[in-house]
């Protein structure tokens, strides 16, 4: 991994049932995920992914620059931005910004349709 | 309105979590983990581990019961109506595998005002069963017109 590499890019199209998977394995049954009258009640266009699910695919994406290992993921840090909707493309993408000492740090971003969902991420990465 | 500062400092009591094999697989299956680590006891132990390791974004599942009393708390009065998840951070140390007993305490370090939004926000520390650091993690919560 140099400095200015890009990362392997990771496309997911989550189906408009993903939030309530996501929603029973971590727990978190906010109804704004997972009740679509509720969700438009509140403004919505309808129901959002839970911004969490974005960052373990950000997460996914750096342990897999890492080669796979996901005790290759030191640290993770993110700003959750816009709205990630179901059944919409996600691309993660991320670009070495510096190597010292046998760990690399990715700035990485999820985007939807041009829309970045996480933002300002930074990876570290144990090589 | 000022926000309310006097929580900042506060910690929680200890949440007890203990990590499963079937938990794991429901969690990687949902964020569309497909190592086969993660599902494959075998496959773990060849790769190093002691038992099936959780995903390191798994620290949101054992982690969210020491969360919720602290973000909750009346005492940090954060309007939930107005609440985002503005941010976060995980840093992580020791691998957690099925077996594990995690603990893991939350505490509000920051509570701040910065244009109109407050800020508030907290650390959770969760150690394993041989005391162990697994995962440090910073929970920022930004709350809108303040």
């Amino acid at each position: 991994m140099n400095v200015g590499d890009n990362i392997p890019e990771l496309r997911v199209t989550p189906d408009r049932f993903l939030p309530h998977r996501y929603a029973g394995a971590s727990g978190d049954f906010n109804p704004i995920h997972i009740d679509k009258e509720f969700a438009t009640m509140v403004g919505l266009p309808g129901t959002i992914l839970h911004g969490l699910y974005g960052m373990a695919l950000v997460a996914r994406a750096n342990a897999a620059a890492a080669g796979g290992d996901p005790r290759a993921l030191k640290r993770l840090a993110v700003q959750f931005r816009g709205m990630g909707m179901p059944e919409q493309e996600i691309v993660v993408t991320g670009t070495v910004r510096e190597t010292t000492d046998g760990r690399a740090v990715v700035d990485t971003v999820a985007e939807q349709s041009g829309n970045q969902i996480i933002k300002n991420a930074t990876a570290e990465l144990a090589l | 309105m000022p926000v309310d500062t006097s929580a900042k400092g506060k910690k929680y009591p200890p949440f007890e979590y203990e990590i499963g094999k079937e938990k794991i697989r429901e969690y990687a299956l949902a964020v569309g983990e497909d190592n086969p680590v993660y599902v494959d006891r075998v496959a773990a132990k060849a790769a190093g581990f002691r038992d099936i390791p959780a995903p390191p974004m798994f620290a949101v599942v054992y982690s969210a019961g020491a969360m919720g009393p602290a973000i909750l708390d009346p005492e940090v009065g954060i309007n939930f109506a107005l609440m985002v998840h503005g941010g976060q951070e995980f840093a992580w140390g020791e691998p957690v595998c099925s077996g594990d007993t995690i603990t893991t305490v939350a505490e509000c370090k920051e509570i701040f005002e910065k244009d109109g939004k407050g800020f508030y926000v907290f650390e959770s520390v969760s150690t394993n069963q041989d005391g162990q650091e697994v995962v440090r993690g910073t929970w920022t919560n930004i709350v809108r017109g303040v």
